[in-house]
């Protein structure tokens, strides 16, 4: 179960991205955000910003349209 | 922060559509966790106003430009209208104030940020934004015309800025 859900819905390049690190800058280590988004570029996106930032990529799943990522905060 | 993680942006480019790479590459790699500097020279010093209204975007001169319609059927959206109007069309007056606001209307029904939006969590993220003192003064620029947040120097503060690190962009 994810402690928050930010839902990116509608939103472009870089905007999933930006509002991920704001909403993972609000939580503590260990917790878990659920990042919704339709911007398919975010697939990429998000695993490489996760790269960099040691931020954990849980889960990734496309649901109709919607890419749903699940991760862990470092 | 070690001082890999540095980044530096050139931003020398003024019109609408040129303003967002600088502010969208910034805000995407500072959220990546670099330290970014952003240095605004010449026309680019035009992305730090506090009134960007004036910003236009012209098909003049810019032949790559796709025109679209954002809205409309479908059939006729997918039309692009860049090589099919003759650039005399386009000395119109008026002619880049309906451009720009057509490009706005575009960016909105896909979920771009706004560039005041790009600009502001720039800053919130701690972007570092100088204006280049030469050109501030060669234009004719008072410091109270730009935001708050932005500090003023040279070519020499530039380089100091990206002694280190290993990514510097020229836009």
């Amino acid at each position: 179960m994810a402690d928050e859900t930010l839902d990116a819905s509608g939103l472009n390049c870089p905007l999933p991205i930006l509002k991920t690190k704001k909403a993972l800058s609000k939580m503590g280590a260990g917790q878990v955000l659920e990042v919704i988004s339709t911007d398919a570029g975010s697939v990429k996106d998000i695993e490489a910003f996760c790269n960099q930032t040691g931020n954990k990529l849980l889960s990734n799943v496309e649901d109709g349209g919607k890419f749903v990522f699940t991760l862990e905060k470092v | 922060m070690s001082d890999d993680n540095k980044m530096t942006i050139i931003a020398t480019k003024g019109t609408f559509d040129w303003a967002f790479p600088p502010f969208i590459l910034a805000s995407t790699a500072v959220a990546m966790d670099k330290e970014v500097t952003m240095f605004f020279t010449f026309y680019g010093l035009n992305l730090l106003l506090k009134d960007t209204s004036k910003m236009r975007v012209t098909p003049i001169g810019n032949p790559s430009m796709p025109m679209k319609m954002p809205f409309g059927p479908k059939w006729l959206q997918k039309i692009d209208f860049g090589p099919k109007i003759p650039n005399v069309v386009w000395n119109i007056p008026g002619a880049d104030r309906l451009v720009t606001w057509m490009m706005k209307k575009t960016m909105q029904k896909h979920g771009v940020a706004k560039l005041e939006e790009l600009r502001a969590m720039c800053l919130e993220f701690d972007v570092k934004f100088i204006a280049c003192e030469m050109t501030v003064e060669l234009f004719g620029y008072k410091k109270e015309d730009f935001i708050d947040g932005v500090e003023f120097g040279g070519a020499a503060t530039y380089f100091d800025e990206a002694s280190t690190g290993n990514h510097h962009l020229y836009l």
